[in-house]
């Protein structure tokens, strides 16, 4: 999933001042799992909004609406009717829900209520990892499921570096060096010889390197 | 045991402090409330093991934002005892009920009046 943490309310509070009627949008998807943009967390956060705006002597004009998704314009549509009735809308989605907001609705002022973060899964209740940095081309497998690119902290393919120390990552003692991982993981397999392979420098066309990226599938377009 | 505690406190029941929710706290301030406390088991004595541990955090949380909006963190605590405890309640009641009066009334509150 897409892994969020929420913005500081004060950043939140700067964005909307002056603006009276806000509506606070969440999401049903990743963000909803992630305990940082669902309905529940929408509820929390206009509530806060709401209390700053009493102490503050204003009307506490701020609603609460959570969409089954804001990647999918199918669901941003069901604003059609309402959307241009706010001064503001803080969208605590992913980046994609301000941003698909925001171009459907070009004259209404949409802001991002969290800081999208990585791609990644729960470890436990609470606590989220970062397993992935959508490279376009996968590659896990060569290295016992554990991906050197998104948890190696120099990405290398040919690791580990020479700072890795007691299972740890040179960058600090709570980061686990995943090429330690790796090469464990690789040894109880009886894989380790694979690791021989020498990995020649990584084509980063697929990844954000060859610019933004665009997915067409011919058998799906309308 | 007649036990006199202030009369202000409204109570609400749950059948576990862990069952608390950071937005029933917020709501109540949202309504007016001056302060809010949570009163759960003894640490170590929570039948579902670590409810009154989460309540703690939560209570927490609710300092750190009621904090960021210009709220005295203090209005809000998490109290733990043993239900056979009576007049350890009676005495957190009275506590938290002076606290508060110290506090005045919640800044909420006087700018809704206003
Ligand atoms: S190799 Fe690329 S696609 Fe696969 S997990 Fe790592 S970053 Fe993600
Ligand atoms: S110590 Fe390990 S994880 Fe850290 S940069 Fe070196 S190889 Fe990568």
């Amino acid at each position: 999933m897409i892994v969020g943490d929420s913005k500081p309310l004060e950043e939140i509070l700067e964005m909307i001042q002056g603006k009276e009627k806000v509506l606070v949008l969440g999401c049903r998807g990743c963000v909803t799992v992630c305990n940082v943009g669902g309905e529940k967390e929408v509820g929390i956060l206009a509530t806060l909004l709401r209390i700053a705006r009493k102490k503050a002597g204003l009307a506490p004009s701020i609603e609460e609406r959570t969409l089954e998704r804001q990647c999918d314009p199918e669901y941003i549509e069901e604003l059609a009717e309402v959307a241009e009735g706010y001064d503001a809308i803080i969208s605590i989605a992913c980046g994609v829900g301000p941003q698909f907001m925001s171009e459907r609705f070009p004259k209404v002022p949409v802001y991002p209520g969290i800081n999208t973060t990585f791609i990644g899964g729960a470890l436990e209740h609470g606590v989220w990892g970062e397993r992935c940095q959508s490279c376009g081309n996968c590659l896990v497998h060569n290295f016992g499921g554990l991906c050197p690119i998104a948890r190696c902290s120099k990405s290398l393919m040919n690791g580990p570096c020479g700072g890795s120390a007691n299972k740890k990552c040179e960058i600090s003692p709570d980061v686990d060096c995943i090429w330690h991982l790796i090469v464990e993981k690789m040894d109880a397999m009886g894989r380790l010889k694979e690791l021989e392979r020498v990995w020649p420098v990584k084509n980063w066309i697929t990844s954000r390197d060859g610019g933004p990226r665009k997915r067409v599938r011919e058998d799906l377009k309308q | 045991m007649r036990l006199q505690y202030p009369t202000n406190i409204k109570i609400i029941q749950l059948p576990c402090s862990g069952r608390v929710d950071i937005l029933h706290i917020l709501k109540s301030f949202e309504d007016g409330a001056d302060g809010v406390y949570v009163a759960g088991c003894m640490e170590g004595d929570c039948h579902f093991l670590t409810g009154n541990l989460k309540a703690r955090r939560k209570v927490n949380y609710v300092k750190t934002v009621l904090a960021a909006l210009g709220v005295e963190p203090e209005r809000v605590e998490m109290f733990n005892m043993s239900s056979a405890e009576g007049p350890r309640f009676a005495q957190v009641a009275r506590e938290f009920t002076a606290k508060i009066k110290e506090l005045g009334p919640s800044p909420v509150k006087q700018a809704k009046a206003a």
